[in-house]
């Protein structure tokens, strides 16, 4: 076992064998894993929102699902990733709270940032393999470099695997 | 007009915010304590600016399990509300709510929920009347949601709120107590627009 490397709120890391990648606490945030199993280089990415192109404060490039997932697999393939090979799983997007009807634009903000994540994989040709995403629980990721295993932990629930 | 970020947002501002969470949470303080029956002591509220990225390990560890209390506010000024407790604070207010042994600690049932929404409409409706009382605007709060999970799961929500507007999100927290001390956090997350209006509404110069 390597090392376990941390991935914060608006904030991506590479990492090659044997070591982790895991983000704490993902709620209405994605976490995108990218993994190329040859060179077994893995990355994540915690993003926070869609789309930079909506927000004019957008100097953060790991907040947005566009730009944060674009800038992942840029330093994979710089890291020695091949562009074919590279494999994608996603977690999170949850609905915390099941608020309906309050005047508020970021009830949907899982939703979204699941949709803008997949468009994003899609645009780059990343094939998507899994995913865990959405319902209204938080979720705990670890991304092992050494099998491409994308582990979700969440509370009061059984550790799953995908 | 102006819209303000919270980045331009001053020290009086800042000031006003805090007097405002002040007479909130004094409110709240002693409605729960009425309802409790209980002599409650509090202290002045602390005002917190924070990187959006920093919000989800504010409160304690980012997987740490709290309790979160959201509403919507709607009417003059439109955005949302959370008030946020540590589990051992939710316990302690739900234990003497309802009547169980003080040292208690069980997982919380539907009627514990209940009662904590019940807390939360309380502390949000206090804080609330307090802006509106100083700002002479009508806000309305909506039915609470609760959520019991991880801080930073939790917190992701404010976090992505303030993230739409700009760098730093907003904090205020307050504790409260007899014996024992209830930490609890509110949060205020008002949509673009509505900071210039509450600014206005107190006479302070755009």
């Amino acid at each position: 076992m390597g090392e376990t490397i941390k991935v914060g709120m608006a904030d991506l890391k590479i990492c090659k064998e044997p070591d982790s990648l895991t983000t704490i606490g993902l709620g209405s945030c994605v976490g995108i894993a990218l993994y190329d199993p040859l060179t077994k280089i893995s990355g994540l990415a915690h993003i926070m929102l869609p789309d930079s192109t909506q927000i004019k404060n957008n100097s953060v490039i790991a907040k947005f699902a566009d730009t944060g997932i674009k800038k992942l697999y840029d330093d994979m393939i710089k890291a020695g990733a091949n562009r074919t090979r590279i494999v994608a799983k996603i977690a999170g997007g949850a609905r915390m709270f099941a608020l309906k009807n309050a005047a508020t634009s970021s009830i949907n903000i899982g939703d979204r940032n699941v949709e803008a994540s997949k468009a994003m994989l899609k645009q780059l040709r990343i094939p998507l393999l899994a995913e865990d995403t959405g319902l209204n629980y938080g979720r705990t990721v670890i991304l092992d470099s050494n099998t491409g295993d994308y582990i979700i932990r969440s509370v009061g629930k059984d550790t799953k695997t995908i | 007009m102006s819209n303000l970020s919270l980045e331009e947002v001053n020290e009086l501002y800042l000031d006003v915010l805090k007097e405002i969470g002040n007479i909130g949470a004094g409110n709240a303080t002693t409605a729960i304590a009425n309802m409790l029956n209980l002599r409650i002591n509090m202290h002045v509220p602390k005002v917190e600016l924070l990187p959006v990225e920093k919000i989800g390990s504010s409160i304690g560890a980012e997987d740490e399990i709290i309790v979160g209390i959201m509403l919507g506010v709607e009417h003059d000024i439109e955005g949302s509300m959370m008030f946020l407790m540590d589990m051992q604070s939710a316990r302690h207010l739900v234990n003497r709510l309802m009547m169980k042994p003080a040292d208690y600690e069980g997982e919380f049932d539907e009627m514990d929920l209940s009662a904590i929404k019940e807390i939360g409409n309380i502390i949000a409706g206090s804080y609330l009347s307090a802006l509106s009382g100083l700002t002479n605007l009508v806000i309305m709060p909506t039915v609470p949601y609760v959520a019991v999970d991880m801080a930073a799961a939790i917190l992701s929500v404010p976090a992505i709120q303030f993230g739409m507007l700009g760098d730093n999100a907003l904090m205020i927290k307050t504790e409260f107590g007899d014996d024992f001390a209830i930490n609890g956090y509110f949060i205020l997350m008002p949509e673009e627009g509505s900071y210039d209006k509450i600014l206005k509404a107190l006479g302070i110069p755009l």
